[in-house]
């Protein structure tokens, strides 16, 4: 059974996005880690770009294919977490304690837009039948 | 979807199970990485039951199959197996595939399970005119693959038998447990192994007594991609293609010239007037994975695009091999590789990422 944590919003894309001092972090979900499979790469955006929401900002890869990640808002680049260039696997371990990156938001009502943990719980459940 | 005969089995191991070419096929099981490093220090099993199989006898076998098949069938004798490709007129590939000599005018084809049907109706369609029987023998054959170093020994102990003197590229014919089973020196791995042949019953007791009591790794085709990459041996839909020749994809040993066979016009003008296009090794020099499809440049011109690529699980190097034109496919020429709009540089190597450990 896969962890969702109260208090992000989610992507139907399986990204989470954490509003926290007018800032965004944003990971991946532990479904999506698990789908996934044993992550050995994480392609991280610079710092510095401004994505769109919905907009392609990197990836996550597994030894067979890569998962494109989409940015739950949009926003500028203000951080990436490097300690996942040297350890992808802790995405896997746990994907809500790592960041991908942090996000300066244009307009936080963009958040609106995304899933409710429990919208996001049953989003997933509707994947897997 | 089709479900080979040791499905059971793979839920029962826990396989990641997805679909290929129409069978519910075991990805991985433990762990692709695991799977690939099993492979290269002991031994790996496989079930590779999806394959094709098409049996062509008759006065005129060797005759058909030597105007379709691009390499020599007369190079054979009994017992033997070659490697070779169907080609169409203007010289891509129908599949690329062993040929088992069973006895005189009595040949075993093993296809690619995706392009089975395809290959049984180009062989029939081109029939017509020859005395022979052409037979899709696919659902008689269930196949398992055991590679690794230590797969003679397993084998050996496994069946009681030894199988010293079955040399590459050979097969022979046993029984176990009191049915006939086919057993060739053969795979897809880079490494010295076995394919073996044989019906539903055998299967699922030599996949059991291989899993459970020798402790061979069960892998599945994850790995088994990530190990023919390795070792830089083609797969049709990637390197090989109906828009691919097999002088571009670097299989000219399996084509012989000298004789003649469909597609031998095009394949010769190309040889007489440059290949325009090569399959070469890929390798970055900055972090990123190249995948098939990725786009390779020089000064932002196109030259070519990745056919396969893979972060290799046991070195972590991220490699590919890229078909590109041939005037850049050079040893230490520097490309670019397009990785979702960010340009990664890379050097065009050899395809020599794994030095194959077959026994001659």
């Amino acid at each position: 059974m896969h962890k969702v944590l109260e208090n992000l919003r989610y992507s139907k894309s399986h990204e989470w996005a954490n509003l926290k001092d007018g800032t965004i972090s944003v990971g991946i979900s532990d479904y999506a880690s698990h789908h996934i499979g044993d992550v050995v790469f994480v392609d991280l955006p610079e710092v510095g770009r401004h994505f769109n929401q919905g907009e392609v900002f990197g990836a996550v890869e597994s030894v067979k294919a890569a998962a494109d990640l989409y940015s739950p808002v949009s926003g500028t680049v203000m951080a990436v977490n490097e300690v996942l260039l040297d350890t992808p696997e802790a995405l896997n371990e746990d994907a809500y304690a790592n960041w991908i990156m942090v996000l300066k938001p244009d307009n936080l009502t963009e958040l609106d837009i995304l899933l409710s943990p429990k919208a996001y719980q049953d989003h997933c459940a509707k994947e897997q039948e | 979807m089709k479900q080979t005969h040791l499905y059971d089995q793979h839920v029962k191991l826990g396989a990641k199970m997805s679909e290929y070419a129409g069978y519910q096929m075991p990805i991985e099981y433990r762990g692709i990485s695991i799977e690939h490093e099993a492979v290269r220090q002991r031994a790996g099993v496989f079930d590779v039951s999806h394959m094709g199989e098409i049996r062509v006898l008759g006065n005129d076998a060797a005759v058909f199959l030597n105007d379709v098949f691009t390499n020599d069938i007369y190079l054979m004798t009994p017992h033997q197996i070659l490697y070779g490709m169907l080609c169409y007129p203007h010289g891509g590939i129908v599949d690329d595939l062993l040929v088992y000599q069973k006895g005189e005018n009595d040949y075993l084809l093993v296809v690619n399970a995706a392009n089975k049907e395809k290959d049984y109706a180009w062989l029939v369609e081109r029939s017509t005119s020859c005395s022979v029987q052409i037979i899709d023998e696919s659902d008689q054959y269930d196949e398992i693959a055991l590679q690794g170093p230590e797969a003679q020994n397993i084998l050996e102990k496994t069946l009681g038998i030894s199988l010293k003197k079955l040399g590459f590229y050979h097969f022979e014919e046993q029984i176990y447990q009191g049915a006939p089973i086919l057993i060739s020196r053969t795979g897809y791995t880079g490494e010295d192994g076995f394919e073996i042949y044989l019906g539903e019953d055998s299967c699922k007791a030599l996949w059991k007594q291989l899993v459970e009591e020798m402790n061979v790794e069960p892998c599945g085709l994850g790995a088994r991609d990530t190990l023919r990459f390795e070792a830089a041996l083609p797969l049709y839909g990637h390197e090989l293609s109906d828009s691919i020749t097999p002088l571009e994809a670097g299989l000219g040993f399996a084509v012989k010239m000298y004789k003649d066979f469909i597609g031998r016009d095009a394949l010769l003008e190309q040889k007489e007037n440059g290949i325009p296009r090569k399959i070469v090794g890929i390798e970055l020099l900055d972090r990123g994975i190249p995948r098939q499809g990725y786009r390779v440049l020089i000064e932002g011109k196109e030259i070519g695009a990745l056919t396969t690529g893979y972060m290799i699980p046991t070195t972590k190097k991220p490699l590919g091999l890229a078909l590109v034109q041939s005037e850049y496919a050079k040893t230490g020429q520097m490309v670019s590789i397009e990785i979702r709009g960010k340009l990664v540089s890379a050097i065009i190597r050899d395809k020599k990422f794994y030095e194959k450990k077959y026994q001659r």
